[in-house]
């Protein structure tokens, strides 16, 4: 049985400003982005229109530009920028004393850098 | 075998028409006729209209024969030359000749041609006259040029103008009596007739226009030629050339319909149904002819009628002509001036080179041309007109010709009213016009920004984007204003203004860019990031420091992003040339990393495709082992220098391009610009490195070393312009490092060399580079400064740790 839980992943400051780390998951790839102001925000790495690795995009505001083909996509909510239309999962997430926390199933079986 | 019997073809005159018309015939119905040909003539089937180079001396008889005797033999014709059909009787479907014989048809073929036309003047049979329509007339007037020395053509238009040319060039003195005030005045306009004078005047001919031909005078032989307001011109040959008309003489005596010519519906028949007729001979809906091209047309109507199709039509298709006097250009077709107002003109003169053209429009479809002195686009506007194509968005250009037409239209000039909907006009993303136009039309769309951003057409190369705004401006029916290259939507300045900018206010970093400038976002965008990046790195290369998260990925990582969001490595191979250790090395890692892929690149080196972003700095860490360093496939930056083997080896080679090229690689290698940037140094004018596509190259040759520049092979094929010649390969380091440097500081983001030396022009680039030695030295001093500071080795640095959480998962749960 699974369930939905907040797993610690990493230090803030391991991603960096404007930038993206992933974390291997059992449902797939999640991208973990931070922005200028230091928040974070999860999403699915998959680009709704052709799956493209959204942790490698160019991250401004609080969207992110995928590298592929240059869709916009929200990292609050997943969707992309209008008249884009699709939408790739996002995943809560939070900072408590420079630790980053996902929402996700089961637990963390090993940690890198 | 074919059982069904024969039946009888008889063709009436040997000329152009009937012979197309028979050659036609069999090639869609061989076995359906037995054909008999009766010429009058002596000669096999020639091109008249080639008889003016015959008598000009260009050509011999031999030459413009179209069909040998054998010819006949083999397509079991039978001919009879020299031998004129004198009378038929189509009650009986018989012919008798001249020489009396009678010849039964099942199908008759009139392509009698035509008569010179020749007007009541007294004297018009005395000897020393001739016409200008046969082989006869040609021997004539050869004959006469051999001995006499006064020639007189009657009539300036095409006929006359090329009988007297020839008879000028055989060494006669010709006067040329016009009647009209214009020379050609069925071809051309007044300004165009009056060029054609001037040079065939300067060329040594006479003319006496408005000149009425009164009499032929002479004793035995004609002596002069008296006009009706009293002018007299002496002769020793007088040339009737005024024109022609159906020879009609058979058909009216058989009893067919006949007005100015043999009357033939649109199936070519005349009004005896097993009679038909082509070429000059007839008249079709009231208009006789006596240019080639509606007579082909005729020609494979008449063959498919006579084979029994009777789905075949003719329509007069729309004509053009030109002269035949070597060195003249004269083209014309259709409508020769505005008839009304609703006719426009478009006309180009430069009197001094001796260039005329005129364009009439009506509906914005082009209707009429005359052209004298560069004839090249004839058949592109005679194109136009034949398919009645929009010109609206050309017509400020088109009258300069096609090529400056499309190089400066590029989409602009595509006719988007006429495109079908199914169209692709973005062959990147696959979006047709259709797409597009509903796009436009349901989401009222205003803006080329707005079109790329709902249809994505536009949005990967770029090259549409001029037929996208093209088919917006079209649809929203006003004219859509391309902005001024403005750097994102960030701020409201352009790309220009903020390089400027960042020198001139001493801008270091991109948050100072951003307050001072105004940017309306604290972080700016993916489209200005970039940008701004490259501008603070050129501007301050030893103080700027690179800002990684502003960097496609690309140039991030140091690797080419795949669609699978696997890498491609490509390590530098110097010049192209490799080592067996090096190809080891390359191998083995290959079969180390598992690496699925590896291909020869255009660049002449060797791309390992799918390496797992994890994996990159391994491989690095590998290859850097045997000597090998980033190639940058990836980079805004010096890509590949592509070389031949030059003097080294090859038999051809004027220099050592090998060489040349490592050394010209080694000097620019790590360096960021504002686009990518090729090199080629080909080891002599063959140039098997295709350096004249290349953004800078090189050409050898043994005086030196030519430097071209501005060159693309990719999205958009562009030629290089020569920017100079130099002697040494020191000189072409120091010419072409300040050619780069220059590019470098003032291209836009984005821009490669070519649109850019497009923009501010070649001979704005010789002159700081070629012209102002100071200012080069200035540049490449500058250019190697900046180098002190790119030349390091980004795998390298990489292997070593630099940014290891980009090669990293944070962390793996379960």
């Amino acid at each position: 049985m699974t369930m939905q839980d907040w797993i610690r992943i990493g230090l803030l400051a391991d991603i960096p400003r404007l930038g993206a780390r992933t974390v291997e998951t059992s449902q797939g790839q999640v991208a973990v982005f931070r922005t200028s102001d230091d928040e974070v925000f999860a999403l699915f790495n998959r680009c709704p229109h052709k799956g493209g690795p959204l942790s490698e995009g160019i991250v401004s505001g609080k969207v992110v530009v995928c590298p592929l083909h240059n869709w916009t996509i929200d990292l609050a909510t997943g969707e992309a920028t209008a008249p884009d239309e699709g939408c790739t999962r996002p995943v809560a997430a939070r900072i408590a004393d420079g630790q980053v926390w996902l929402e996700l199933k089961a637990g963390l079986k090993v940690a890198h850098g | 075998m074919n059982a069904v019997p024969r039946q009888k073809l008889v063709v009436i005159g040997n000329g152009m028409a009937g012979m197309r018309t028979v050659e036609e015939l069999l090639a869609i119905a061989p076995a359906r006729y037995d054909i008999t040909v009766f010429g009058a003539e002596p000669h096999p089937n020639y091109n008249r209209i080639m008889l003016s180079s015959v008598l000009a001396g260009e050509k011999e008889i031999d030459d413009i024969v179209i069909n040998p005797l054998a010819w006949y033999d083999d397509n079991n014709i039978t001919l009879h030359a020299g031998n004129p059909v004198l009378s038929i009787d189509p009650a009986a479907r018989t012919v008798t000749a001249a020489s009396g014989l009678v010849t039964p048809y099942d199908r008759l073929l009139l392509a009698t041609g035509s008569k010179p036309l020749a007007p009541p003047i007294p004297g018009l049979d005395l000897p020393g006259t001739c016409a200008f329509r046969d082989i006869a007339d040609v021997d004539k007037m050869i004959a006469a040029a051999g001995a006499k020395t006064r020639a007189v053509v009657i009539g300036g238009g095409l006929l006359g103008l090329e009988a007297a040319w020839g008879l000028r060039r055989r060494g006669m003195q010709v006067a040329v009596v016009h009647l009209m005030s214009t020379l050609m005045e069925r071809q051309l306009d007044v300004e165009a007739g009056g060029l054609l004078q001037k040079d065939l005047t300067e060329r040594g001919l006479h003319f006496f226009t408005g000149g009425q031909t009164e009499e032929i005078e002479g004793a035995g032989h004609v002596e002069q030629v008296r006009l009706a307001d009293g002018r007299v011109i002496p002769a020793d040959l007088v040339v009737l050339a005024i024109g022609i008309r159906p020879n009609i003489d058979l058909a009216r005596k058989a009893g067919l319909e006949v007005n100015r010519g043999i009357v033939v519906g649109d199936d070519m028949r005349a009004s005896d149904p097993a009679i038909y007729g082509v070429g000059e001979c007839v008249e079709h809906r009231g208009q006789v002819f006596g240019l080639v091209a509606p007579i082909w047309e005729q020609a494979k109507v008449c063959a498919a009628s006579l084979a029994g199709r009777d789905d075949s039509v003719y329509v007069t298709p729309a004509l053009s002509t030109r002269l035949k006097i070597t060195g003249i250009d004269v083209f014309s077709a259709g409508q020769l001036a505005a008839q009304d107002e609703a006719d426009q003109e478009l006309v180009y003169r430069d009197s001094a080179r001796g260039i005329y053209k005129k364009l009439v429009l009506r509906d914005d479809k082009v209707v009429g041309a005359v052209m004298y002195g560069d004839v090249a686009d004839g058949a592109w506007y005679f194109q136009l007109m034949r398919e009645k194509a929009d010109v609206a968005t050309i017509r400020d250009r088109m009258i300069f010709g096609r090529a400056y037409a499309d190089v400066s239209a590029r989409g602009k000039g595509v006719d988007v009213a006429a495109m079908a909907d199914d169209t692709q006009v973005c062959g990147c993303n696959g979006v047709s016009k259709g797409t597009i136009v509903k796009a436009i039309t349901e989401k009222g769309l205003t803006s080329l920004d707005e079109v790329k951003a709902h249809t994505k057409a536009g949005s990967s190369c770029g090259q549409c984007s001029p037929v996208v705004q093209a088919i917006l401006a079209h649809v929203t029916g006003e004219a859509v204003e391309a902005k001024a290259a403005g750097l994102c939507g960030c701020a409201d300045l352009s790309h220009d203004e903020v390089r400027h900018a960042i020198v001139a206010q001493g801008l270091k970093s991109m948050e100072a860019v951003r307050q001072s400038l105004g940017w309306r976002s604290k972080d700016g965008c993916a489209k200005c990031r970039p940008a701004l990046n490259y501008y603070l790195l050129c501007a301050w290369p030893a103080e700027y420091v690179d800002h990684g998260q502003s960097r496609f990925i690309n140039e991030r990582v140091h690797a080419n992003i795949q669609k699978d969001g696997t890498y491609s490595v490509v390590p530098r191979m110097w010049g192209g040339v490799t080592t067996p250790a090096e190809l080891r090395a390359i191998a083995d890692v290959a079969d180390k990393h598992k690496i699925p892929t590896v291909k020869v690149t255009g660049g002449q080196r060797i791309d390992l495709l799918g390496v797992r972003k994890e994996q990159l700095p391994a491989v690095w860490a590998d290859l850097n082992k045997a000597g090998m360093v980033s190639g940058h496939a990836y980079a805004k930056g010096l890509r590949t220098v592509k070389t031949c083997v030059g003097s080294e080896w090859c038999r051809f080679g004027t220099q050592d391009s090998t060489g040349l090229g490592i050394r010209l690689e080694k000097l620019m290698w790590g360096s960021w610009t504002p686009h990518k940037v090729k090199l080629a140094v080909s080891g002599c004018p063959r140039n098997c490195a295709e350096a004249t596509i290349k953004d800078i190259g090189i050409i050898c040759v043994e005086a030196g070393y030519d430097i071209v520049v501005g060159g693309n092979g990719g999205i958009e094929l562009r030629g290089t312009d020569p920017l100079c010649r130099v002697a040494t390969e020191d000189e072409v380091l120091e010419y072409a490092g300040a050619f780069l440097q220059i590019y470098r500081e003032e291209a836009r983001y984005l821009e490669r060399t070519a649109p850019w030396v497009e923009r501010i022009g070649v001979d704005a680039i010789r002159k700081r580079i070629v012209d102002d030695e100071a200012g080069r030295r200035a540049a490449f001093a500058r250019f190697i400064h900046s180098q002190k500071y790119a030349q390091i080795d980004p795998w390298a640095e990489r292997v070593q740790g630099i940014d290891a959480h980009e090669f990293k998962s944070l962390a793996e749960v379960e």
